[in-house]
């Protein structure tokens, strides 16, 4: 177990940032922290990287307690907090050799470790540039560079990928995804398809509490059920209504028209089974023609729509 | 240790990317240029039993201190705290106690450098005036000691002044005062009728205007060297429990 949390609760001069929340990550996950703006995310975070304590409830790293080992577990975390702070003053490689010096890497090791992460990051053209003088994209390298230069076992990422261009948070998301092969990742972020993309678990928080904390796919199963189907037959209408309405697996179904002998038939199932298969062997028996058949998931976005709505917004059942 | 070191040395750098060691090193050199010249002008007239030391003291010494150490210090925790590299600062394995000492460290060799024109100005004195009675190592010492012991109180005042805010004149503004209110403690003993009282007793040795003017005569009072020390500790001290108030706030 790398992160064990477990009834961790912080108020901020009686406001309770963080409620009771208990989560776990494996090593190896990639796991996304994901919720709106004031959902407790980034305190989460802190908390984690020991930089302010819990009121109550325990955290671990790696078997280390955040509240009294401190030390243990900030040598064994990269950090990168949100907005990511550098000193602008200085250069990249300067700043990357201070920071690992201060994370205690002896000399030989910090020179070797500095140019690893540099080029890992890609940042060799820009090493010896002003860290002030970079572009937001190089400025968050700068920041990852140094979260993994001491060779974490965790990285927390408070939003990484916020303020950057499209093309930036691309290569951002892809170091990402690469660290996630040899590291655990614990990242934050509102941006859907971020999380989507990068991650292998959710952690969905609202107010200071978790709605829900699982894999992507049992998500949209849970949630989403398993979506619907979309489907273009050609075939008499009628014909394909009394089929329909045979099969069990159908809650309900919907057709219309489109040019040609095609009809479009939108089917939701009722459980969380894939009719796929079903719906083109039904086709083949009765030959007739079959031009798409596809199923439509659940977004993330409507998933997490629904859990962090607030409770007023709730339509009722 | 490796993180002192490698904390303090980043922060003597600091001083030198801004423009702000440079300001204050020319502007501390004006006045003790200054002082170098009244200074002479004093040694042209009647003979004085004084020390060179003691007459330069009553020249621009206080000026620099006074108005060199806020702007030393006010950067030391105002700006990380402003910038957010606090936040990395402290999730790194590092302890409150080696942030706090390794910016004292850095802040006061700076303003140590900052007196080395002193001692070009006594030097060139002496090579001028091929006179060894103008020279006195020995209390040259002494007033180095004395600038280095009201030095660590005066940066000491500034961290904690520092550590206190996110902003840096704000820091500047509270590290004066507290150390304007330091200095003017030495006028405090004389013309009010405090002469003799508890209270004058206190003000006096509080007084660090009076510690110095011994320290440039030659002389090393106990009292005042444990006087400095102890309390550039106490505000040290406050300067860790302020950072350290992020826990418990």
């Amino acid at each position: 177990m790398m992160i064990d949390v477990s009834n961790l609760t912080k108020t901020y001069a009686g406001n309770t940032a963080v409620a009771d929340i208990s989560f776990q990550v494996e090593q190896g996950e990639i796991v996304g922290l994901l919720g709106p703006n004031g959902a407790g995310k980034s305190t989460t975070m802190r908390i984690l990287s020991c930089f302010i304590p819990a009121n109550s409830g325990t955290a671990t790293i790696a078997g280390w307690d955040v509240f009294t080992q401190a030390d243990e577990v900030r040598r064994r975390i990269g950090y990168m907090p949100e907005n990511n702070p550098l000193h602008p003053e200085m250069r990249v490689r300067e700043y990357l050799r201070f920071r690992a010096r201060l994370k205690g890497l002896s000399n030989g090791r910090t020179r070797e470790r500095v140019d690893a992460v540099i080029t890992q990051c890609g940042l060799e053209d820009v090493s010896k540039r002003i860290i002030g003088q970079l572009s937001k994209g190089y400025r968050q390298r700068v920041g990852l560079a140094d979260a993994l230069v001491h060779e974490p076992e965790l990285i927390i990422l408070d939003e990484p990928t916020i303020g950057l261009d499209p093309s930036q948070i691309r290569s951002v998301r892809q170091l990402i995804k690469d660290l996630g092969r040899t590291h655990t990742v614990l990242i934050s972020s509102h941006i859907l398809s971020e999380v989507e993309m990068t991650c292998s678990r959710v952690v969905i928080m609202r107010t200071g509490r978790i709605l829900a904390a699982d894999t992507l796919d049992n998500l949209y199963k849970v949630l989403g059920k398993n979506g619907h189907l979309i489907t273009e037959i050609a075939a008499p209408l009628d014909e394909l209504k009394t089929c329909f309405e045979q099969m069990p697996e159908l809650a309900h179904y919907t057709i219309s028209a489109t040019e040609g002998a095609y009809h479009r038939c939108a089917l939701a199932p009722s459980g969380s089974d894939d009719l796929r298969a079903r719906i083109f062997a039904l086709v083949v028996e009765r030959g007739w023609d079959l031009r798409e058949l596809s199923r439509v998931r659940h977004s993330l976005e409507e998933v997490y729509i629904r859990l962090t709505r607030p409770e007023s917004e709730e339509e009722p059942h | 240790m490796q993180a002192y070191i490698t904390l303090a040395r980043r922060e003597m750098g600091s001083f030198f990317y801004s423009w702000i060691a440079y300001v204050v090193i020319a502007g501390a050199m004006l006045l003790t240029g200054m002082g170098f010249v009244t200074l002479l002008d004093r040694l042209q007239g009647e003979p004085t039993p004084m020390p060179l030391t003691e007459i330069f003291l009553g020249g621009c010494f206080w000026l620099i201190v006074l108005f060199s150490a806020p702007v030393i210090t006010m950067r030391l925790f105002a700006v990380e705290r402003h910038s957010g590299t606090f936040e990395t600062l402290m999730t790194t394995p590092v302890s409150d106690w080696q942030v706090v000492l390794a910016k004292f460290t850095a802040a006061i060799v700076f303003y140590m450098l900052m007196w080395l024109p002193l001692l070009a100005c006594v030097l060139v004195l002496r090579y001028c005036a091929h006179d060894a009675t103008l020279f006195d190592p020995r209390t040259l010492g002494t007033t180095y000691l004395g600038i280095f012991l009201t030095g660590c109180l005066y940066m000491a005042v500034g961290c904690f002044a520092s550590a206190l805010t996110h902003n840096q004149i704000v820091a500047a503004m509270i590290s004066f005062a507290i150390g304007l209110a330091f200095f003017l403690a030495g006028f405090m003993d004389g013309p009010i009728d405090l002469q003799g009282t508890w209270a004058g007793r206190a003000f006096s040795y509080v007084s660090v205007l009076a510690q110095m003017k011994d320290y440039a005569r030659g002389v090393v009072d106990t009292r005042s060297v444990v006087f400095c020390l102890t309390s550039s500790f106490f505000f040290l001290f406050l300067s860790c429990r302020v950072i350290e108030s992020r826990r418990w706030r």
